[in-house]
């Protein structure tokens, strides 16, 4: 994926916009930090991830994609404005709706979409679909469709980081129906109880599933429930992208430095319903339609514009490459040979199958 | 050669498994408390507290934190106290550990072991159970349960050399069993089964501490001009019959002798293998010996007609032979 690269006069258009407003916000501490081809990479990660998520529901129809397909779209801030935070040696491990997750980690999309269509240039090879995105070359540990445990395998990696010493950070993401089961209050008690670098981020979406959030939690407000265990938590709006990227900064931060885990609470919505087959009766239309209305993706796109960062011109040139790399997803995926019977076999199941003992040579 | 105990075996298994940086003990009172059944008794004073890991008396998160650590390079030893407890932490174990290097396209693996007991004495329903069948049922899982010293030994250091997941199951009534254990440093691989007496009238295939009741057994018989032979099978999965259908193709005759519930249990599958691959050398029906099928009872006359005695054994292999 070529990175686009921002004009110079458009910098110094905005910062002097920035230096005459003389109010610092997100978007003005953001562009002094990381620049406006920073800003604008963003934004093409949002959109690769709207486009996408859209081609998924495409494929999905034309029974390219079988199984579940959970998409992320409308979430597009939190995931990208959280995963911003995190350095090579960080890692994520996500829950089922994974692949704004993925992308965000810098993921190529051809092996995502080789995942869907379960071929063995997938970054599963084929074995896992689109709850199980992973990539270890990037800690990208991985999408879990079991709701609330993965959050107890990612303080088993921060515990890592910790005994090894790698000043590693391991950012995990939830949903709000992912914090009433007992995995969750295990993870945040050994997370606190051991100082261990997590960042959880729970994207409030409103609903477990189809059971809206006041149905589901005693307590509503989830960055409340890290008060039992004295952990640091905060609430955020999870659709400003440069909030999002500069609360959970902190949050990075904190971890980082030694002083314990932080559960953020991001609240996002999902446009989409819970999977590709739900008809949404939980919800209105108008409710949904209230929600794309304050599009996060439309949003920044708007500010970019306003503040003069990029032209839309630009954006829509970003837009039309990255439908070109889509599309070329879905022919790299539609020509990927599928998985051979050998994952049916030990072979497939065991990293050292039955029939021998493979010893680690490390241990030898 | 040294004669040990098994918890003496297994504590230099563990204090061997130390010298490798990576390996780390998680679980419920194996520090500050001192080790329920004394297996990890003055490690806390030796490796430190980051170490050796006193863990809430949460399952799921000892369990879910040494997979993960274990996906990152770590090398886990998870201590669940009873394997009782261990049903707590199922979704890690088999959502998790058991399926993480298949379902992430083989990607990286899980070099995680997980100690656990079985036993019982007048502990009741809820502490007196075996669950071999449902580890050994999951595809992914490696399920050892060796029965001597010197197996404890060498399987644990098998185990700790392994890739995947590894659940390595004791037993409370065994850890005072003596036995000849090597010196230094030495495997007994996973999935090998052993003979543990020669015999030619009929075999008993079993594992665990069934294996020393089935040795007495055979002792008895031996008196009565019955000669039974013994297979100790070691691991349950992966499964290795090689040595149980040589014996049974001897003898013609087996009993199968194991420490669970007789229905869906470890039992019905190693009897099956038997049919499957050794019909033709059938001369009459398998008998098993397990629990009886009922919720353990605390009263001991009630509890010492459930647990598999050495009379039940001597009893159904001369219903095999016809004797009486």
């Amino acid at each position: 994926m070529q990175k686009q690269r921002g004009s110079t006069k458009a910098v110094t258009s905005a910062t002097q916009s920035v230096r005459s407003s003389m109010t610092s916000t997100p978007f003005t501490r953001a562009l002094e930090h990381l620049g406006a081809d920073q800003l604008v990479e963003y934004y093409r990660q949002m959109m690769l991830i709207r486009r996408f998520e859209e081609k998924c529901q495409e494929m999905y129809t034309r029974s390219k994609i079988g199984g579940f397909l959970h998409l992320y779209v409308g979430e597009e801030a939190t995931g990208v404005g959280a995963i911003s935070n995190l350095q090579p040696q960080d890692h994520v491990f996500t829950h089922y709706r994974d692949h704004g997750h993925a992308i965000a980690r810098g993921l190529d999309i051809n092996p995502l979409m080789a995942e869907l269509f379960g071929k063995d240039t997938g970054c599963s090879r084929g074995m896992g679909g689109s709850m199980h995105f992973a990539d270890v070359t990037k800690n990208f540990w991985g999408g879990y469709a079991i709701v609330g445990s993965h959050l107890l395998l990612a303080d088993g990696v921060a515990l890592q980081c910790k005994m090894q010493k790698t000043n590693g950070v391991v950012m995990v993401f939830f949903g709000d129906g992912a914090t009433n089961g007992g995995e969750f209050y295990e993870s945040l008690n050994f997370a606190q109880l051991w100082k261990l670098p997590v960042v959880f981020v729970c994207e409030n979406n409103l609903f477990a599933m189809g059971t809206p959030l006041e149905v589901h939690s005693s307590v509503t407000e989830i960055h409340r429930k890290a008060n039992a265990f004295d952990m640091k938590s905060m609430r955020i709006d999870g659709n400003d992208l440069l909030g999002v990227r500069e609360q959970v900064g902190e949050a990075v931060e904190h971890a980082r430095s030694g002083k314990g885990p932080v559960l953020v609470e991001a609240m996002t919505y999902r446009f989409r319903g819970h999977s590709a087959q739900d008809t949404q009766k939980y919800r209105t239309k108008e409710d949904v339609e209230k929600h794309r209305s304050a599009d996060p993706l439309e949003a920044y796109r708007k500010l970019l514009i306003d503040e003069e960062i990029c032209p839309a011109s630009r954006l829509d040139a970003i837009d039309v490459q990255i439908d070109a790399e889509v599309d070329a997803s879905v022919e790299f995926a539609d020509n990927s040979p599928v998985p051979g019977n050998e994952w049916l076999t030990d072979a497939g199941i065991y990293a050292a199958p039955l029939e021998t003992l493979t010893v680690d040579p490390t241990l030898v | 050669m040294a004669i040990l105990t098994v918890r003496e075996a297994l504590q230099q298994a563990l204090h061997e498994a130390m010298q490798d940086e990576r390996v780390f003990i998680i679980g419920e009172d194996i520090g500050h408390y001192g080790s329920t059944y004394g297996v990890t008794a003055g490690f806390l004073e030796k490796y430190g507290p980051e170490r050796i890991r006193d863990a809430p008396i949460a399952e799921a998160g000892i369990l879910g934190l040494a997979t993960g650590a274990a996906m990152a390079g770590m090398r886990p030893i998870a201590e669940i106290m009873s394997v009782n407890f261990s049903l707590l932490a199922f979704d890690i174990i088999i959502n998790h550990a058991a399926k993480i290097y298949s379902m992430f396209g083989g990607k990286f693996s899980v070099p995680l072991v997980m100690r656990t007991t079985n036993g019982w004495t007048q502990l009741s329903a809820t502490h007196s159970q075996s669950f071999d069948a449902m580890f050994a049922y999951i595809p992914g899982l490696k399920v050892v349960a060796p029965a001597t010293p010197a197996d404890m030994k060498g399987m644990f250091r098998a185990a700790m050399a392994d890739p995947d997941p590894v659940i390595f199951i004791e037993h409370t009534l065994m850890y005072g069993v003596k036995g000849e254990v090597p010196d230094g440093d030495y495997i007994v691989p996973i999935g090998k089964s052993v003979l543990a007496r020669e015999g030619r009238h009929l075999t008993v295939v079993t594992y665990s501490r069934m294996v020393h009741l089935s040795l007495q057994a055979a002792e008895l018989l031996a008196q009565e001009g019955i000669e039974v032979e013994v297979v100790d099978l070691r691991t349950l999965r992966p499964l290795d019959m090689s040595v149980a259908l040589e014996s049974f193709k001897k003898t013609n005759h087996a009993v199968v002798v194991t420490e669970d519930w007789q229905s869906y249990g470890t039992s019905a599958e190693i009897a099956t293998r038997l049919y499957e691959a050794g019909f033709d050398y059938l001369d009459a029906p398998i008998q098993r010996v397990n629990f009886r099928e009922v919720p353990m009872p605390y009263a001991k006359n009630l509890e010492q007609q459930v647990v598999v005695t050495t009379e039940r054994i001597v009893a159904a292999i001369k219903k095999v032979l016809n004797r009486s």
